[in-house]
């Protein structure tokens, strides 16, 4: 177990500009669409706003919709301890910390699903239900893309993963880039698993859950959001950047933030270019991104 | 070892005087708790000593041909019988108050028997020295659960469940009777497990015989699919501690028998492995996806249990591979995975019983629809199961993160150090035990929730409320284990597990050593982790408080979309909840759906059922027993009642015996 103090400043930068990046993708959306769209830091002002307002809570809710958006919170930002930026390695590194990684995601989920289900809302419940049943399939498609990265460079810590001599190119890095773009926008319920911007419950995963969360709670939800946006990005573009010569120490970092910035554009590309799917195909997508993955790993030296 | 005989005896006593006193229930619960208690307590002291020092032994002759009263407690057994006693004692502690809820409608005296005995049979199996001592131990551990089970046997259901069960269990001796039958061969004819150890001139196709053999027959008792049939049966059947005692440690002792068998087979060949593995990966993906389809709450933790035996075979495979490859990390590692998830199984699918337990004495349902805001009559209870959710779902910091992690880390050494295409057995199980995560997640979010969380769906439980003080122990107590069992490891980690991988693996102790000391960091980083999470959240906690205060805190129903009469029914229910997962699986789940839309303009009746039956039976066993039934039929006219024909009957078979002993003479 190594700590590495210097890379705090990454941890810093990440929870202080993770609701810019969540802001970038409905301006890339207005664009598309020809308006002129939100502020780039209109996230920093919900934010705000929800922290100045007061809470409305369901006479059906207990403790566990109380303590379920800070828990998420917390593990999620706990989690960025865990996750290096190239020459940063992570804060705290070990071996095997990509498991710990990756179920602290787990843990955040099942506290999300929890405080849905409190309300005893059937639209809750609805989203819920989906949330378990994507998260369950993206689950494969991320192991094994994080197998294909361990094995190429025959370590089990994820901050040697992007640092190696011989960092993965070729076909293989660009399945594997394929599989995390899906459980990025899988993750973060963007187009084509879900559309954060439907006004029908009936269609949200994500947004239906927190239906009955206000105020500084909601608040807590949104900056969650953002994070996980940060973070699921954040690995995309590190893989992406990984084959780039070491130039300084600050260089490849520095390429990798704006690699995040293009990827929340694209998202938002995405979002504007294509319809979400049907429910019913979202499983297709997901379990195909996992055999894509698996088709990384085989053809993996 | 004197120590465990005592406590054998009293256990024995005391179910006796339990039996004797079952004219007065209160009498009975303290004699048959209490013994129970008083003997896994002294019983766990030879268990905890026997993981440091030699094996203890016991010798005496006894009539029996074949056998003798040898028993032999060693670090694998201690092992096990740590486990075993431990969950026992609870578990009394919690039968106790829980049995004496029933007191008004039956007699407490021979439940109590079988559960006395239940532990010792199960204490015995596990300390046996010899081969018929073995199969006598694990007949007084069938025989004795099997009455458990049909404790409340005016119950059609009940009563079919305990069928099952005893003709399950019997299939699987039969296959343990060849298994010893044919290691005694080899063992120039004894049946002690001192000669087995002896064996060296095994030919590698008896041996895989005999392997594949105790699979199946200790696989039958462990609920490795589709062996499992009588599992999801006769766990709801039983009473909730003694749910918890079979699920929680009974079906180990199959898990015993495997490893105990593996030491007399000498090196493993990697087909082997394999097996388990295979073994492993169907019954712990398929374990969860059944078990997410039901409705029954003990009848999904039931199923749990196969998909945990699950786990724990994929570790165990994982580490006979590293044993055949000689790769000595992934051995060690996927072992010693498999052995800690043995434990913390037993720990949260026990505290998790006990929970359902609580809540069926409560509510006196198990159908989760029925349920609903469970949590705010019984406070308690909703976090201790609560806690036994997150620690089965493999979710940090709990117990169960641990083990899986030993066994995930196992099989990521494996996709880098297995020869080419061996490599499929590592990636399988890392992919089934993502997907069982997400599963996991899925059905306990959904058990937790449905239960403990919204508004109650039947307004008959509004007075219920949390256990008495016993009830209370057993569960707070486990649910302690949970987090303590990742300290547990960091600072005993070597004395607790170290020996018995030693006995299975043959490994030098030092190796061992060596290679389990690579588990200190990521457990090191893990209470980091958790301690910078917990303090974040109170952090948070305190913050939002801060905010809140002074400010308008308001109380509203639950956002209803501008509905005005929505009742508690309206909420999503478990098979809703997991309408899509289930029906992603159709093929295998095969649930069935009886449908009744709601029809015209001013629909009158509308209703839905849907139940999931477990294929295995119904397409595999069913059929089978259907055509066995027929052609016993067909010898139905020896059968005519005639009482003067039957002794006939005895006749020439006597004779015939005597005629053919006659004749080998």
């Amino acid at each position: 177990m190594t700590w590495h103090w210097s890379s705090l400043s990454v941890v810093l930068a990440a929870l202080l500009l993770s609701p810019l990046l969540l802001g970038i993708i409905p301006r890339v959306k207005a664009w598309f669409a020809g308006r002129q769209g939100q502020p780039l830091f209109q996230v920093y002002y919900d934010l705000a706003k929800l922290l100045g307002k007061g809470a409305v809570y369901s006479t059906t809710t207990t403790w566990v919709f109380r303590l379920g958006p800070l828990l998420s919170l917390s593990t999620i930002a706990a989690s960025l301890l865990l996750l290096p930026m190239l020459e940063f390695p992570a804060t705290l590194q070990f071996s095997g910390d990509f498991l710990l990684f990756v179920y602290l995601f787990a843990m955040a989920r099942f506290f999300a699903i929890l405080t849905a289900m409190d309300t005893g809302s059937s639209f809750e419940g609805m989203g819920a239900s989906r949330e378990a049943i994507f998260a369950t399939l993206t689950e494969p498609a991320l192991f094994l893309s994080l197998a294909t990265l361990l094995k190429h460079n025959g370590t089990m810590s994820l901050s040697e993963v992007f640092l190696s001599a011989a960092p993965l190119t070729g076909t293989t890095m660009i399945l594997i880039a394929f599989v995390l773009l899906i459980v990025l926008l899988a993750e973060n319920c963007r187009v084509p698993v879900d559309d954060p911007t439907t006004h029908l419950e009936l269609t949200m995963i994500h947004e239906v859950m927190v239906l009955d969360n206000s105020g500084p709670d909601l608040a807590f939800i949104t900056y969650t959001a953002s994070l996980k946006l940060w973070i699921t990005s954040n690995i995309l573009a590190q893989l992406l950047v990984a084959p780039f010569p070491e130039h300084g120490a600050l260089l490849r970092p520095l390429l990798a933030f704006t690699t995040m910035v293009l990827l929340a554009m694209l998202v938002g590309v995405i979002e504007s270019t294509i319809a979400r799917l049907r429910l019913i195909y979202v499983p297709k997508l997901l379990v195909g991104a996992s055999m894509l993955a698996l088709l990384g790993f085989t053809i993996a030296r | 070892m004197e120590i465990f005989l005592i406590a054998l005896f009293v256990l024995a006593v005391g179910g006796a005087t339990a039996l004797a006193c079952s004219f007065n229930a209160r009498l009975a619960s303290w004699m048959g708790a209490g013994s129970a208690v008083i003997g896994c307590t002294l019983g766990l002291i030879p268990a905890v000593r026997s993981l440091t020092t030699e094996p203890l032994t016991w010798h005496s002759a006894w009539p029996l041909p074949y056998c003798s009263f040898s028993l032999k407690i060693d670090a694998l057994a201690g092992f096990f019988l740590i486990v075993i006693l431990g969950l026992s004692l609870l578990g009394a502690l919690y039968g106790g108050e829980y049995l004496y809820g029933y007191a008004r409608q039956r007699k407490l005296g021979t439940p109590w028997l079988s559960f006395n005995f239940l532990i010792i049979g199960m204490a015995l199996t596990v300390a046996a020295d010899n081969g018929l001592l073995f199969l006598l131990a694990w007949e007084v551990m069938t025989l004795s659960s099997f009455l458990l089970v049909i404790f409340e046997h005016e119950q059609a259901e009940v009563r079919s469940a305990g069928l099952t069960y005893l003709i399950a269990a019997h299939i699987g001796v039969a296959f343990l009777i060849l298994v010893f039958l044919l290691l005694s061969e080899h063992a120039s004819g004894s049946m002690d497990f001192a000669y087995f150890l002896q064996i060296h001139d095994l030919q590698s196709k008896t041996a895989g015989i005999i392997f594949f053999f105790s699979i199946i027959g200790f696989g039958t008792k462990a609920g490795f699919m589709p062996f499992h049939v009588w599992l999801p049966d006769a766990h709801p059947a039983a009473p909730s501690h003694v749910s918890a005692i079979m699920s929680g440690v009974m079906i180990k002792t199959g898990i015993y028998g495997i490893l105990r068998i593996l030491t007399f087979l000498g090196p493993p060949p990697p087909w082997w492995g394999g097996l388990l593995v295979n073994v492993g990966v169907v019954s712990g993906v398929l374990g969860v996806w059944f078990a997410l389809a039901q409705h029954d709450l003990k009848r999904l933790l039931a199923y749990h249990s196969v998909e945990n035996i699950g786990i724990i075979a994929m570790g165990l495979g994982i580490g006979l591979l590293g044993i055949s490859y000689h790769l000595p990390t992934i051995a060690v590692l996927g072992l010693a995975g498999g052995l800690l998830h043995v434990m913390n199984h037993a720990i949260f699918k026990g505290l998790l019983f006990l929970g359902a337990g609580a809540v069926l004495q409560a509510t006196h349902t198990r159908e989760m629809d029925h349920l609903g805001g469970v949590g705010k009559k019984m406070p308690l209870t909703s976090v201790v199961f609560l806690i036994g959710a997150v620690a089965i779902c493999g979710l940090p910091p709990l117990n169960g993160f641990i083990s899986e992690f030993f066994i995930y880390w196992a099989s990521f050494l494996g996709t880098m150090q297995f020869a080419d295409s061996r490599i499929i057995f590592a990636l399988a199980i890392i992919v089934a035990l993502a997907l069982i995560g997400g599963l996991a997640v899925a059905c306990f979010s959904k058990a937790f929730s449905i239960v403990f969380l919204g508004e109650p769906r039947n307004q008959e439980h509004q007075h219920i409320h949390d256990p008495g003080v016993a009830m209370t122990i057993a569960m707070v107590f486990l649910a302690a284990m949970c987090f303590l069992v990742s300290i547990l490891v960091l600072y005993c980690g070597l004395p607790l597990l170290g020996q018995t991988i030693h006995i299975v693996s043959k490994l030098e102790l030092q190796q061992i050593e060596y290679q389990l000391a690579a588990i200190v960091p990521p457990l090191k980083g893990l209470f980091l982790i958790s301690s910078v999470v917990l303090l974040s959240t109170t952090f948070l906690m305190l913050w939002r408080k801060y905010l809140l205060n002074k400010r308008q805190v308001g109380k509203a129903v639950t956002w209803d979309c501008g509905y005005l009469a929505p009742n508690a029914r309206m909420q999503y229910t478990s098979s809703s909840y997991a309408q899509p997962l289930v029906d992603l699986n159709c093929y295998i789940l095969r649930t069935r759906k009886d449908v009744q839309k709601p029809d015209g303009y001013f629909p009158q009746t509308a209703r839905f059922l849907s139940h999931t039956l477990d294929t295995a039976m119904q397409k595999l066993y069913r059929p089978m027993f259907e055509v066995i039934a027929r052609l016993f039929n067909k010898l139905m006219w020896l059968q005519h009642g005639y009482l003067h024909i039957y002794m006939l009957y005895l006749v020439i078979t006597l004779l015939s015996l005597f005629v053919f002993y006659l004749g080998i003479k």
